[in-house]
């Protein structure tokens, strides 16, 4: 059977309850949870969706994104994505949760290629406890009437319906990518964990070429950084050089390689931003 | 030797026709692009070409590979300038021969269109009017209006053809 497009679907409508806060709004080097879940899965699903509360469909943080608003009819998670499949039927769903800091493109990379279809769902082993992880996992349309008939039955719990229903599960490429965070100690951690990732700051060499080359005044530059991204690495560089042109016009080179913005860097990686190119 | 190359010096058609030149082929198809006088309403006056050349040799190695593949020829090169260039001037080389017209036709079109969006080139022009400016960098700098892309779609048609009449 040939698979159904696939939409990506960020969970943003929790309550935060323990948190004491709005989650989506909690930053982690200068970006909100909720903008750095969408700019992830931006890189691997064309179509990306924020799911919301009837009451946050105009909070500020969210309106930029394509909302679909809960139908208020159950709570939780599950809500959110049923409301998505009832606005797409026809589409599978990678629904991923906007509390995940450590996500990564590689670990959903790696769920979309051994997305099986004819499963009713595609999720990763918890690290923890080996039982799904349904806010990292593609639903399949199919999954919608099952889905239906669970709530019906008066449940609302997405990680016992995975456990009940046709699931395949991966383990996790990164055993850390989808811990959560839930409570102001949690939230420190992760942060600290962030941040330890990049303490260290390493030699890179960056090549410029054309305009990046003339705006940096300088063919070539050694420089020490914590970045640990192209991503990270590029908007360190355009704050100091005052770059013009924006990350979404340029390809990523690292060691003359065409790479993604989220290619781990390494000490003494040559990294080089390609402007739109003009060649002919 | 590479069947992708960078020059800095002006390009001469007739030794890279006989470097691809064999009797196993019945059919020729080449290209020149050449700097043209004007674009987008300026007045052009010279071009400045700059290559990020150890990626763009083996991205332009990789297209003609493809252009090999895709329509089964065996004989293709191409050579793009970098440097100072006049009014005139060849820009970029293309040529491809095969058994037969069709498909040196096919693969010499393939390979200067997937240069032009995949090669890491850049153009710089310089106007009569003292202005100066990096072409799809400056003037249109705004994403997705000119749908720039590196990625392997054909020819996108947005106005930037400068060397191609």
């Amino acid at each position: 059977m040939s698979a159904a497009p696939l939409r990506a679907l960020v969970l943003a409508g929790g309550r935060s309850t323990r948190m004491g806060r709005d989650k989506a709004a909690l930053e982690y080097g200068g970006q909100s949870q909720l903008e750095r879940a969408v700019a992830l899965l931006q890189a691997v699903v064309d179509a990306v969706h924020v799911s919301v509360r009837a009451d946050q469909a105009d909070d500020p943080l969210r309106a930029r994104f394509h909302r679909i608003v809960d139908r208020g009819d159950v709570q939780g998670p599950i809500a959110g994505i049923r409301a998505a499949q009832s606005q797409h039927p026809d589409a599978a769903w990678l629904v991923v949760a906007c509390d995940l800091p450590h996500l990564n493109e590689a670990t959903l990379r790696e769920l979309i290629a051994r997305r099986d279809p004819a499963k009713t769902a595609t999720a990763y082993r918890s690290s923890h406890d080996g039982l799904p992880e349904p806010l990292c996992a593609i639903w399949e349309p199919d999954s919608a009437s099952l889905l239906q008939r669970f709530i019906d039955g008066g449940r609302n719990c997405p990680r016992k319906f995975l456990i009940n229903s046709d699931t395949l599960l991966l383990d996790q490429p990164n055993p850390e990518a989808l811990d959560n965070v839930n409570t102001p100690d949690e939230l420190a951690a992760a942060r600290e964990r962030l941040a330890g990732a990049k303490a260290a700051p390493r030699p890179l060499r960056v090549q410029y070429f054309a305009l990046l080359r003339e705006q940096a005044g300088t063919r070539e530059e050694q420089i020490q950084t914590s970045a640990t991204t192209p991503a990270e690495l590029y908007r360190e560089l355009a704050a100091r050089h005052r770059f013009t042109l924006e990350p979404s016009m340029l390809k990523v080179a690292v060691n003359a390689q065409f790479r993604d913005w989220t290619q781990p860097l390494a000490a003494n990686d040559t990294v080089v931003f390609i402007p739109p190119v003009a060649g002919g | 030797m590479n069947r992708f190359r960078f020059s800095p010096a002006p390009i001469d058609g007739a030794p890279l026709r006989a470097e691809i030149q064999h009797h196993s082929c019945g059919g020729y198809a080449s290209f020149e692009g050449w700097v043209r006088d004007h674009n987008e309403g300026q007045q052009v006056r010279h071009l400045e070409y700059e290559a990020f050349e150890q990626l763009g040799v083996a991205e332009g190695e990789k297209i003609i590979a493809e252009a090999c593949a895709r329509y089964g020829v065996e004989r293709a090169l191409c050579v793009h300038r970098i440097g100072d260039l006049a009014l005139g001037e060849v820009a970029v080389w293309v040529g491809v021969a095969a058994a037969h017209r069709d498909e040196a036709f096919k693969a010499c079109r393939y390979i200067i269109d997937e240069v032009k969006h995949r090669v890491p080139i850049w153009k710089k022009e310089h106007y009569v009017s003292g202005d100066s400016g990096w072409v799809n960098c400056e003037r249109c700098a705004q994403p997705g209006e000119h749908e720039h892309t590196h990625e392997h779609g054909h020819h996108h048609g947005h106005g930037h053809g400068h060397a191609h009449g």
